[in-house]
């Protein structure tokens, strides 16, 4: 069990890290523009979360590939999407930020911080309504945490009883400002505690993300009421393609990249060096097709400017 | 001169002169800003003057009102217009409105800048141009800046003005260079006339002056006409004397906008000119507009969904074919 967890652990948080290295090296050759938030670093919390919440719906903001790749999009639809292909999981008309898909309970990048806090209560509203107990997990930054999205949040899943998990991302910078210039409160959790069971866990460590998850999946599956979960982690990126990044010293980007997820897990002692390779060598492959797939892709027709905006058949419905 | 340069240097000389005047915003101070406007100030002026805030947009400018109220003069930033949205309810619920209610006792020394517009493959969320939404609450003013000359003078009155005031920037424009010098004169109340012509105004106001500039000559060598071109500058009030004084010279008009056709501000423009100078037209007047579309991620529906310069001139020489030019 034990095992067969680390190795699909390994095997996702590779292939993040990998499409996004991949995904780097193709915005600054020009083939991916935008905003490009990338999760390196982060993909403990990204993957366990994702694992542990299996046929859960997940919310997360604009930092999504890491959780859309762990929820089972395949990783070819994702980099068309960043090429802005007519094969993207939005056509390429989300790009980076927006990657959405609700046949897997994903319902992603949102890119106005803390807006998809109060849509991640209302769907866990919508589930308990109509009887359907499979949880909601939505993820955010600590910046997202001074809006008033997420007050109002916070207290609205606590009073209607919703069983859904808050997942704060404690990165411990918004963009260029550092958490304890931009929240009186630093230890996110307690932001939580009065409203709902809130805990902080290490971040960079998959299995006790996972083990967390878990434990908050199921009681709020049997409780049915919100839990929170502040788990301690590390952008070792600029907060996007266009910022410096010089607000972070060296040293402390040393020390975060000291408690690497993927090596960690590499020491557990839980992955045979056989396994290991084969996985690289896998991701690789896979990340290589999806580039050729995205680059071979065409670009989607003109007409598609005009499509997605109005359902076409509401032009019918007459009550 | 950069358009960001000029920007912060009228930051810095209303901080330099007057202590009431503090900035605010996310990332605005330690970091320098998102796009460097307030770069150098944290440093100069300190915290106190210099507030790095939360992300949180409404409170941003509710403080900014209440600091307003007491005293201060705080020039907010909002990170681009997009959240924005976030505080409409501190914008057109209180800061248009507590000189009125108050019956002129409030008064409201306050100015929230922004950029906007259609940037580079940034999808829909951080695509967009919403004048519109500003400039229809009476009780405020909407300036717009498009090149060095009207950033520095105009944010400067803006900061000086006791009305509220909604300072629009474009993204594309802060890392673009213009000519500068401090003498230069400009009235941030009036429209501008950037070209005199006499056959035809095109009016338009941020970028999109500038796309405009660069197909003018083409235009009129297409059309064998001249053309007078306006920045349009504040949107509310807007300065419709100079706006129908060239219409009413030139018989035809034509306005260039980034945000969407539906509810654009160009409509806006296009009934006060056109009560104003119906008889006197030679030609219905044309919009050229964005599409009434979201803003896509992929670049080439990008670029179909907004007027680019190619697309201007273009429609521009179809329409005065049209209309006998
Ligand atoms: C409402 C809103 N305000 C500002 C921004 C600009 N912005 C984008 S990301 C970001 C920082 C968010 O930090 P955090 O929530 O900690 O998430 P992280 O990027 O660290 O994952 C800001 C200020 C935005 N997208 N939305
Ligand atoms: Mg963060």
């Amino acid at each position: 069990m034990q095992q067969s967890l680390a190795e699909k652990f390994y095997y996702l948080m590779k292939l993040g890290r990998v499409f996004e290295l991949r995904a780097k090296e193709e915005y600054m050759k020009g083939n991916i523009g935008g905003f490009l938030h990338l999760a390196i670093g982060e993909e403990a919390v990204h993957v366990g979360a994702t694992v542990a919440f299996e046929k859960g719906d997940i919310f997360t903001h604009y930092r999504d590939h890491v959780y859309a790749i762990a929820k089972g999009i395949e990783p070819k639809y994702l980099m068309a999407e960043l090429f802005g292909k007519k094969t993207g999981v939005a056509k390429g008309k989300g790009g980076s930020m927006h990657f959405f898909e609700p046949s897997l309970n994903f319902y992603g990048g949102n890119a106005i911080v803390g807006a998809h806090i109060p849509h991640a209560v209302g769907m866990a509203y919508a589930r308990k309504y109509r009887g359907e107990n499979t949880g909601v997990l939505v993820a955010f930054g600590d910046g997202a945490t001074n809006s008033g999205n997420f007050y109002e949040s916070l207290n609205l899943a606590s009073l209607w009883k919703l069983p859904i998990v808050f997942l704060c991302e404690n990165n411990l910078y918004a963009i260029g400002t550092r958490i304890d210039r931009a929240s009186a409160i630093t230890d996110i959790y307690l932001k939580a505690k009065p409203y709902m069971m809130a805990k902080q866990i290490d971040g960079m460590d998959v299995f006790e993300v996972y083990k967390a998850v878990m434990e908050a999946k199921e009681y709020i599956q049997e409780e049915s009421k919100p839990y929170f979960i502040e788990a301690l982690t590390y952008r070792y990126e600029p907060h996007s393609m266009s910022d410096t990044g010089n607000y972070r010293s060296a040293r402390e980007l040393e020390i975060a990249k000291s408690k690497d997820p993927i090596e960690r897990l590499k020491k557990s002692g839980l992955l045979s060096e056989s396994y290991i390779k084969y996985i690289d060598d896998l991701v690789e492959k896979e990340i290589e097709e999806a580039v050729e797939f995205a680059k071979n892709s065409p670009e989607p027709e003109e007409t598609e400017l005009y499509t997605d905006i109005y359902c076409e058949v509401c032009k019918n419905v007459i009550p | 001169m950069l358009y960001r340069e000029a920007l912060n240097l009228a930051l810095d000389e209303m901080m330099e002169k007057d202590e009431t005047v503090v900035v605010l915003g996310e990332d605005v101070g330690f970091y320098g800003g998102n796009y460097r406007v307030t770069e150098g100030l944290y440093a100069k002026y300190g915290e106190r003057r210099v507030i790095d805030t939360p992300i949180a947009e409404n409170s941003i400018v509710g403080t900014a009102i209440g600091m307003a109220l007491g005293g201060l003069r705080p020039v907010a930033e909002i990170m681009t217009a997009n959240f924005a949205m976030l505080a409409m309810d501190q914008i057109v619920n209180s800061m248009s409105k507590l000189r009125y209610m108050s019956g002129g006792k409030l008064l409201l020394p306050m100015v929230v800048r922004m950029p906007q517009g259609v940037v580079k493959q940034l999808a829909s969320q951080h695509s967009q141009s919403l004048e519109s939404m500003f400039a229809c609450v009476p009780g405020i003013r909407v300036f717009t800046a498009s090149d060095c000359i009207t950033a520095y003078h105009g944010l400067k009155t803006a900061i000086m003005l006791d009305d509220p005031v909604i300072f629009l920037e474009h993204t594309l424009l802060y890392f673009e260079k213009f000519e500068f010098s401090k003498d230069s004169f400009y009235n941030p109340f009036k429209a501008r006339v950037l070209k005199e012509g006499k056959d035809l105004t095109i009016f338009s106001y941020l970028k999109m002056v500038h796309d405009v500039m660069k197909v003018v000559t083409q235009i009129e060598n297409t059309l064998n006409i001249s053309v007078e071109v306006i920045d349009v500058g504040p949107l509310n009030p807007l300065d419709l004397e100079t706006l129908t004084n060239s219409v009413k010279k030139t018989k035809r008009f034509v306005i260039v906008e980034e945000n969407p056709k539906h509810g654009g501000f160009g409509a806006t423009i296009l009934s006060a000119v056109l009560e104003e100078t119906f008889y006197n037209l030679d030609a219905p007047p044309l919009r050229i507009a964005g599409e009434d579309t979201p803003i896509p991620y992929n670049r080439k529906l990008e670029l179909l969904a907004i007027p680019t310069p190619e697309k201007i001139y273009s429609k521009i020489v179809k329409w005065g074919k049209e209309n006998g030019l």
